[in-house]
């Protein structure tokens, strides 16, 4: 499934990066078999707020699309 | 402690040499260098681009260091411009730029694993350094221990471990720097694979050492960005032999795919493995579920309904503190300035360059200086709320709402402050840092009414807009005035929507932006970078507004009016038969701009503003308002010769009795008043803020596109709003 599916307060673990921006993200910390809890969304739905590696990253709809994630 | 490949350097502060701050945003970084540096500090655009050149000076035993600080970067895989200054600096192929002799690697204990990999790249770069890991304190409360001999070993450098935000943290550096000194690190300590390093030796040798300049210590990070995105036309560098190279890239990419390797991914996903093993050995994490502050606080402050509410009003509890704040502070400048201005009139003999000198240069400098409390307290905000990490979640709450326009979270700060006023507004939009959504955040600001345009407003609403009610408590002079700000509004948020169509022409940047956690910021480092931004905007843009100011001063007094020549053989007998002294100084003032270059240039203008209803007189104060709109108002007085002391009514009446010499009928009607009012809702009336634009774009491009396209909206926004209101108001 994908990060902008997944549901608040559950904890995932990314699978797979895709798209254009996949260095970028990953660099960020969300390699694949990291663990990432999603904390909030924004008002109007994103940014989506998530907790990885000990700190909170907020990223927008464009950016959760690419990120493919599996419930734990 | 020490590792047998750590090299330790002690003597290398002895001599004067060059210390580069490198790290992630959020992290300590600009405070370290604050408290390192002090008011010695040199803030400039870095050659062609709109990234700051942090430069500074230190002393450590008595030798003066040069201190610079590098713009936060999370990788040194440079596809943004401040990723890539950081970058070429630490390999040293930046030409604007010293190779750092040392470096001061900032690392946030809170959050060791992302801003280590960071510093894996920046270690990969054999440069001597010193590891400094700050928020102890709140990596302490998420009970995270780490032992800094371990993660010293682990990377090949001495780690200290000091408190940014504490008065002694200058010291506690420079004892470090003295005792434990820097090391030289080895490059590759993330133990790549063999597979992966063999192809970033093939990368290095069989190309980038044969076609590239680049220096030995970056030829190992490029090649494994090169065979990471394989994208050789992302790259800043020149390359010869490109079929060469993306052949190489190919192969090399097939042999890590066969042995099992995802070459886009395995370089980040390697270092990141060993910053796990790293740090086993090194951090006591205490798992508890206990929240944390940041946690607490932000269930508060980023909640659905009350964030958007909460962060309204922390701004209307900061523009209302600046806005009293910085009143007086603004009165008692414009005073200081006048009575200046009358001390040095009144003791140089009268002439030209008395005249220069008082209404050119003293009045060009105090529409400087005037600018400076606004500008430092909104800075004062700014720093101390993004200090606290309030200001990235004001962003994560306005961004929806933001993006929709076409802007982004980040804009909501700089927009609100362009209504006090546009200048300190676009100086604050550097927090923005994709740069498309900081040029549009610019290019729109201006339309939000900012202060000066009151007095213009004033004086139109009073003496054209009937005062009767409308509904309740509603007259049609304030329903007039909220719709000339709504207007600024509609036009601020359409345009951004063109523009953003218009500059998306480029990839976008993706929005990963992090939530740093709660603090309670350094004051005194908040305060040192509002001063910064003070003596930027004086020394940078001052020098435009006072030069601009000189030319408008010599347009308005020239050529001189001479009253005994041929300029008063056309007015009547009785007038001719005045002496000089006769004449009042209103008079004369009159007479001289009426026949002044800016004269010239309304009468000139007149056939194109007519169509706005627009007559000569308000031509001259459309080119005298360009020093500040508000000075349109003082030009009509001088026009009218209206006497000091009854300012505003004498002008008011003035306007409303003024006569078309043809038709005898009222001059000016409420179109008139309506039609200016939009223009100067539009207009980019205000060289102050195109000479901020043109010190935050650092270009000359962006301030005369500004310029330019609020001309013509303004024009043909005034020329719809005055056939309107004759074909409806009049008919």
């Amino acid at each position: 499934m994908l990060l902008s599916d997944a549901a608040i307060e559950q904890t995932y673990q990314v699978k797979q990066i895709h798209g254009d921006e996949v260095v970028r993200i990953m660099e960020m910390g969300l390699t694949p078999g990291s663990i990432c809890v999603v904390i909030r969304r924004a008002p109007m739905g994103y940014p989506m707020e998530i907790k990885i590696r000990g700190y909170l990253l907020s990223l927008r709809k464009k950016e959760t699309d690419a990120v493919e994630v599996v419930p734990v | 402690m020490n590792d047998s490949n750590e090299v330790i350097h002690k003597d290398l502060l002895r001599q004067p040499s060059t210390i580069a701050l490198v790290g992630n945003p959020n992290t300590g970084k600009s405070t370290i260098f604050n408290a390192l540096t002090g008011l010695r500090q040199k803030i400039a655009n870095y050659p062609g681009i709109t990234v700051e050149r942090k430069m500074g000076t230190t002393i450590i035993n008595g030798v003066l260091h040069k201190m610079i600080d590098l713009p936060g970067a999370y990788s040194l895989n440079h596809r943004k411009a401040d990723e890539r200054i950081t970058y070429e600096t630490l390999i040293g192929s930046y030409d604007h730029e010293e190779k750092p002799d040392l470096l001061l690697l900032v690392v946030d204990a809170s959050n060791l694993e992302r801003n280590l990999f960071l510093a894996s790249q920046v270690l990969d770069l054999q440069i001597p350094t010193l590891m400094v890991l700050t928020m102890s304190d709140i990596a302490e409360e998420r009970s995270i221990k780490i032992k800094s001999e371990q993660l010293s070993t682990a990377w090949g450098v001495p780690v200290i471990s000091i408190n940014a935000r504490s008065k002694n943290c200058e010291a506690q550096i420079k004892k470090a720097l003295v005792e434990q000194g820097v090391a030289t690190p080895e490059p590759f300590q993330w133990k790549p694979t063999a597979p992966l390093k063999k192809a970033v030796e093939r990368m290095d040798e069989e190309w980038l050492s044969k076609y590239t300049q680049l220096p030995d210590r970056a030829r190992p990070i490029e090649a494994l960005r090169l065979l990471s995105e394989g994208r050789l036309e992302d790259s800043f560098y020149q390359y010869t032999e490109e079929g060469k190279a993306k052949k190489l890239i190919e192969e090399l990419q097939n042999v890590l795919e066969a042995e099992g390797e995802n070459p886009t991914a395995t370089e980040v996903v390697q270092r990141y493995q060993y910053i796990g093993e790293s740090t086993e050995n090194s951090v006591t994490k205490v798992q508890s579920s206990q929240q944390t502050w940041t946690d607490r606080l932000d269930n508060v402050l980023t909640h659905r309904v009350a964030g958007p509410f909460i962060f309204v009003l922390v701004l209307l509890i900061m523009f209302q503190s600046i806005f009293s704040w910085a009143t007086p502070f603004m009165d008692m400048i414009d005073m200081l300035f006048i009575e200046f201005g009358a001390f040095v009139g009144s003791s140089l003999p009268a002439g030209l360059l008395n005249s220069l000198l008082v209404d050119g240069v003293i009045a060009g400098l105090g529409g400087v200086v005037i600018f400076l409390p606004q500008i430092i307290f909104l800075f004062l905000f700014i720093y101390f709320l993004e200090g606290t990490g309030y200001m990235a979640r004001a962003a994560f709450v306005m961004d929806g709402f933001m993006t929709k326009v076409g802007l982004h979270g980040r804009s909501v700060v700089p927009l609100m402050s362009g209504f006090a006023c546009a200048i300190p507004g676009i100086m604050a939009t550097r927090t923005i840092e994709n740069w498309r959504d900081r040029l549009i955040t610019i290019m729109i600001l201006p339309f939000m009414a900012c202060s000066a345009r009151l007095p213009v407003y004033a004086v139109m609403i009073a003496a054209f807009v009937p005062d009767k009610q409308v509904i309740g408590f509603l007259t049609l002079q304030g329903l007039v005035f909220f719709g000339l700000y709504l207007f600024g509004i509609v036009m601020a948020i359409g345009s951004a929507a063109v523009m953003k169509q218009i500059f998306s022409t480029g990839k976008p940047t993706p929005f990963l932006m992090e939530l740093p956690s709660y603090k309670w910021p350094n004051i005194g480092s908040i305060v040192i970078q509002s001063l910064e931004r003070g003596k930027i905007f004086v020394t940078e843009a001052g020098k435009i507004i006072v030069a601009i100011s000189i030319v408008l001063w010599f347009l308005a007094s020239f050529p001189k009016y001479e009253p005994t020549a041929s300029n008063l053989a056309n007015t009547d007998a009785n007038e001719q038969q005045q002496s000089e002294q006769q004449l009042s100084e209103q008079m004369l003032s009159t007479l001289q701009l009426n026949q002044s270059y800016a004269g010239t240039f309304g009468q000139l203008i007149e056939p194109a503003i007519e169509p706005l209803g627009f007559d000569w007189k308000i031509g001259i104060g459309l080119l005298t308002s360009f020093a500040a709109r508000e000075v349109l108002v003082g030009t009509l007085n001088t026009i009218y010769s209206i006497e000091e002391t009854e300012e505003q009514l004498g002008l008011i009446e003035r306007l409303r009795n003024e006569k078309d010499p043809e038709t005898g009928l009222p001059k000016y009607t409420l179109a008139t008043a309506l039609s200016l009012m939009i223009f100067f809702a539009i207009a980019m009336q205000c060289m102050s803020t195109l000479a901020i634009v043109k010190r935050e774009t650092n270009s000359w491009k962006w301030p005369l596109v500004m310029f330019g396209y609020m001309t013509v909206l303004a024009y043909f926004s005034a020329w719809v709003t005055y056939e309107i209101a004759n074909t409806f108001l009049l008919g």
